[in-house]
């Protein structure tokens, strides 16, 4: 053999590669991906470049609603306007706007303290007061304000908080414990079930029957008495949630194991003297690792709405955070006044879990090319 | 033959699948006719295209598949047929028989059910009739006690047994063609030649024509009246069986006829040490039992079976599916746990265990009869073969195992090349070079081979055989050589041992049992091999 060719081995194409290139020709799946990668840096890096933060309420701005024309509209200048000089305590005379200003003129019986325009600096509507002119009594003044130009694409809730960074937050909030609980389900899952699988014999039956065990408790009992338990810190709580997911998971994985320790491969291997260990990590779990990435696709959405659905019954994240379930839920009691708030998280939510219903789809045909 | 009126007649038959990699062509316009009553074998080595041109004619590819051409059923284009004209002549005037017996019938219902059920669909029999249909079916094809056997789930059965059903349910409406693919693949030597009587018996009776797609010459000669040899996709040869067999004119043709393993083994010195011996190996399964399940069934797999492997040597194990042959080899290993005393180089290795065995196993080697089921998927060509220097040379680099994996392919003809390949990307007799390669890696003294042959192409086993005496002869192995295959044993081995149910029925130098066999039963398997090997004399 010369070095040359030891030197430039021919790359082969893995099964892996085999799969990403049918994952590759599926347009729904490959769409369905974009999509998701494209949400995730949305709500990670979206809520840095939009204006809000989700935790700042306008009190002025209480239930608007969506608009991608700046606010406040013309009709609501005088409604805010009325408001600041009430707390003020001073009467209207005249009021005009010069374009990004208003320029208004104030009476009172008492003298005017120039300190209370304080009151309109702190309006969500105006900014930058500035004193134009006081009369010689001090009972009247004239004091022009910048009108402050805010966006709010997806309105605000029924606090006056702005939806947009509020939902993306929510999905940050949604997609981690998706992640995060499944991954501990498929880290359990896996082991738990390929040990089983493998070891066969007592092992196997008694390590299987207690999963039968956990199964038979009622899942929403036990979800609601860990939250309890871990005072609705919602790390440790979702860490509960993978940790009672992961029964399915085992179940699988076992089965694949089985077969997999009967497979020619496997007792080659072990013919080789090669031990448990090496045939559990080069053999078993490489080739049991299609269904469970399938399986992961199909058990994050499944994670996602149990968080809504405990965030509905007010068991989930706590305010000021927030997650697609908690807005969901306020939206759903708010649609008749304001049907965005439950729109918009609504269609993030529902999109989501489509765009990841049809990767798992995909990677389903894709790892298991059986012809149908 | 000329005066045969024509029945079916394919012309121009193209079949293609679309892949990731583009379109594969894997039939290239062929012809082929038949005519009434004829019984025609379409030859060729697996990837020929012989069972994707009938899936074809039948409109059973694969949805990938697509078909152009004609077939002309009595003056229909079968591939221009509507759905439901089309299902008046596929399983009824036209029916086929495939190669797997276990598959092809649903195992959830009886065979009454499974043979009644269509009767009463199609042809609109009452029960009552369609039972006694089924009944004569059944005795048509030699199921004995048919009227139990009516209530018997397939699971029951056997596989020669099964493969009679398939048979009866596919001359339930009195075909005109009948297209068995590898009908007798799958089956023991003793039950493929009763098979193939049965059919013979079964075409004298209703003058049907039969489509035999085979890569069993054997079978060919005794049956076929014309031959149409395939390779990769067209037809490379066609003729009167008897003209093909003694005048092949093409090159491809005559390889084939040549493919039979020749050469014998000679036996070792007569001092040569003995280096694995079983005395008394005994396996025992138990079957069923357990928690509230009762007493288990005990199953004696291998039933104190003694044997000794002297250096050098080639044992032949031969019997039938279920003798226990393999079962013996894996024991002898010590992969399966059995009672009785094996010794290896003069150590008692009976009750090893598996931290005691690890040093050993580097001189006990196992190469498996499945290619593809042998080799991990995942796994690189050069980490499957060098999988066994990580457990017993830990202290190699990756460089220096690299180059073991480069000599290693070398030495069974595999381009080094591709070793970073994935075992899917090779065929049957790559992939069964690479399982050698990964036992001989370890430098073992003495290799089980399980039926290293059986799932390969004549040529190709030709090839394997070659390379494995060439091994043998380079590294002074020993074989336990495991085959229901007695042409291949002839030629690999010089002494037999024949299994059945466990036992020992026969054993003695190869010469000897193949040309004086003692036992009943080594008879009949000697003549049932002989029976299809025929032709090989005189070609």
């Amino acid at each position: 053999m010369t070095e040359a060719a030891i030197a430039a081995p021919v790359v082969g194409r893995s099964l892996w590669g085999d799969a990403w290139a049918r994952l590759k020709a599926n347009r729904a799946a490959m769409v369905s991906l974009c999509y998701l990668v494209l949400m995730g840096v949305v709500c990670v890096a979206g809520p840095w470049f939009v204006p809000h933060d989700y935790t700042t309420i306008y009190s002025d701005y209480v239930r608007t609603p969506p608009s991608v024309s700046p606010y406040p509209k013309a009709d609501m200048i005088e409604g805010a306007l009325n408001d600041v000089l009430k707390r003020m305590r001073v009467d209207l005379k005249e009021w005009k706007q010069e374009d990004s200003r208003v320029v208004i003129t104030v009476a009172s019986t008492r003298p005017i303290d120039e300190r209370y325009l304080r009151y309109v600096d702190r309006s969500d509507t105006f900014d930058d007061a500035k004193v134009e002119n006081t009369s010689p009594d001090g009972l009247e003044m004239t004091f022009s304000a910048a009108v402050k130009q805010q966006y709010f694409l997806f309105g605000t809730d029924n606090v006056g908080r702005d939806l947009l960074s509020r939902t993306l937050v929510a999905g940050r909030i949604s997609l981690a414990i998706g992640l995060l609980a499944g991954v501990v389900a498929v880290i359990i899952g896996v082991l738990y079930g390929s040990t089983a699988g493998f070891m066969g014999g007592k092992v196997d039956e008694v390590m299987m029957r207690i999963v039968d065990v956990l199964y038979s408790l009622p899942f929403i009992f036990f979800v609601i008495m860990l939250v309890v338990f871990f005072g609705r810190n919602f790390v440790l709580m979702f860490l509960a949630v993978g940790a009672v997911l992961w029964l399915d998971m085992a179940r699988i994985v076992r089965g694949q194991a089985l077969s997999i320790r009967r497979q020619e491969y496997v007792q080659a291997a072990e013919a080789l003297g090669v031990g448990p260990r090496g045939i559990l990590l080069r053999h078993v779990i490489p080739n049991l690792l299609g269904p469970v990435v399938i399986y992961m696709t199909l058990l994050v959405p499944q994670v996602i709405i149990l968080e809504s659905f405990l965030s509905f019954l007010g068991l989930g994240v706590q305010e000021p955070m927030t997650s697609w379930g908690v807005l969901i839920s306020t939206g759903a009691k708010n649609i008749g006044s304001a049907n965005w708030m439950l729109l918009f998280p609504a269609f993030f939510l529902v999109s989501t879990l489509f765009a990841l219903n049809f990767v798992g789809d995909g990677l389903r045909d894709a790892l298991d090319p059986k012809d149908r | 033959m000329s005066s045969r009126e024509t029945i079916l007649d394919v012309k121009d038959l193209k079949v293609r699948f679309r892949t990731l990699d583009g379109t594969v062509e894997a039939v290239k316009g062929i012809n082929i006719h038949v005519g009434a009553g004829e019984t025609v074998a379409v030859v060729g080595e697996s990837g020929s295209g012989k069972s994707q041109t009938m899936m074809a004619a039948m409109r059973l590819l694969a949805s990938n598949g697509e078909a152009s051409g004609t077939v002309d059923y009595r003056g229909r284009n079968l591939l221009a047929l509507g759905k439901s004209e089309l299902n008046t002549v596929r399983g009824s005037k036209i029916s086929m028989i495939f190669q797997e017996p276990m598959t092809s019938l649903d195992p959830l219902y009886t065979i009454g059910n499974q043979l009644m059920e269509p009767m009463r669909r199609h042809r609109g029999l009452s029960a009552a009739e369609a039972h006694e249909e089924a009944l004569r079916l059944l005795r048509l094809v030699h199921i004995p006690d048919p009227e139990r056997r009516m209530k018997s789930y397939p699971y029951e059965m056997s596989g020669g047994q099964r493969q009679r059903v398939m048979i009866a349910m596919a001359l339930a409406n009195d075909p005109d063609i009948l297209i068995a693919d590898e009908p007798t693949t799958a089956l023991d030597v003793t039950i493929q030649a009763q098979i193939l009587t049965l059919l013979a018996e079964l075409q004298q009776k209703f003058g049907m024509a039969i489509i035999f797609i085979t890569h069993d010459l054997g079978i060919v000669r005794r049956f076929a009246d014309r031959v149409y040899v395939m390779r990769s996709g067209e037809v490379v040869e066609e003729g009167a069986t008897e003209a093909i067999f003694t005048h092949p004119r093409h090159d491809y043709t005559k390889m084939l006829l040549a493919a039979e393993p020749t050469g014998r083994k000679e036996p070792p010195p007569p001092g040569a040490p003995i280096l694995l011996e079983g005395r008394n190996v005994e396996v025992t399964f138990r079957i069923g039992g357990g928690f509230l399940a009762g007493d288990p069934m005990l199953l004696h797999a291998v039933d104190r079976i003694s044997i000794r492997l002297k250096r050098r040597q080639t044992i032949g194990i031969v019997g039938e599916s279920g003798s226990g042959k393999s079962t013996l080899g894996r024991a002898l290993l010590k992969l399966l746990p059995s009672e009785g005393v094996i010794r290896f180089d003069d150590r008692d290795i009976s009750d090893a265990d598996r931290q005691t065995m690890r040093p050993l196993r580097r001189e006990l080697q196992l190469v498996f009869q499945d290619p593809f089921g042998s080799l991990s998927p995942r796994m690189t060509v050069g980490q499957v073969v060098t999988e066994g220097l990580l457990v017993h040379e830990p202290g190699l680099s990756a460089r220096q195992r690299d180059q073991r994996a480069v000599a290693a392919l070398h030495e069974v003809g595999l381009d080094p090349n591709a070793r970073n390949r994935y075992p899917h990307e090779f065929s049957g007799g790559q992939r069964q070079r690479i399982a050698i390669a990964r036992a001989m890696i370890l430098k073992p003294k003495v290799v089980v081979l399980d039926e290293p042959t059986s799932a390969l192409d004549r040529s190709v086993q030709k090839q394997i055989v070659e390379l494995l005496r060439q091994l043998q002869a380079d590294h002074g192995l020993s074989y336990l050589f495991i085959s229901h295959d007695l042409s291949v044993v002839r030629a690999m081995a010089d002494y037999i041992i024949v299994m059945r149910q466990g036992r020992i029925v026969e054993e003695g130098p190869t010469e000897a049992i193949f040309d004086h066999p003692q036992d009943a039963y080594t008879q009949t398997l000697m003549a049932a091999a002989i029976d299809s090997s025929r032709f090989r004399a005189s070609a």
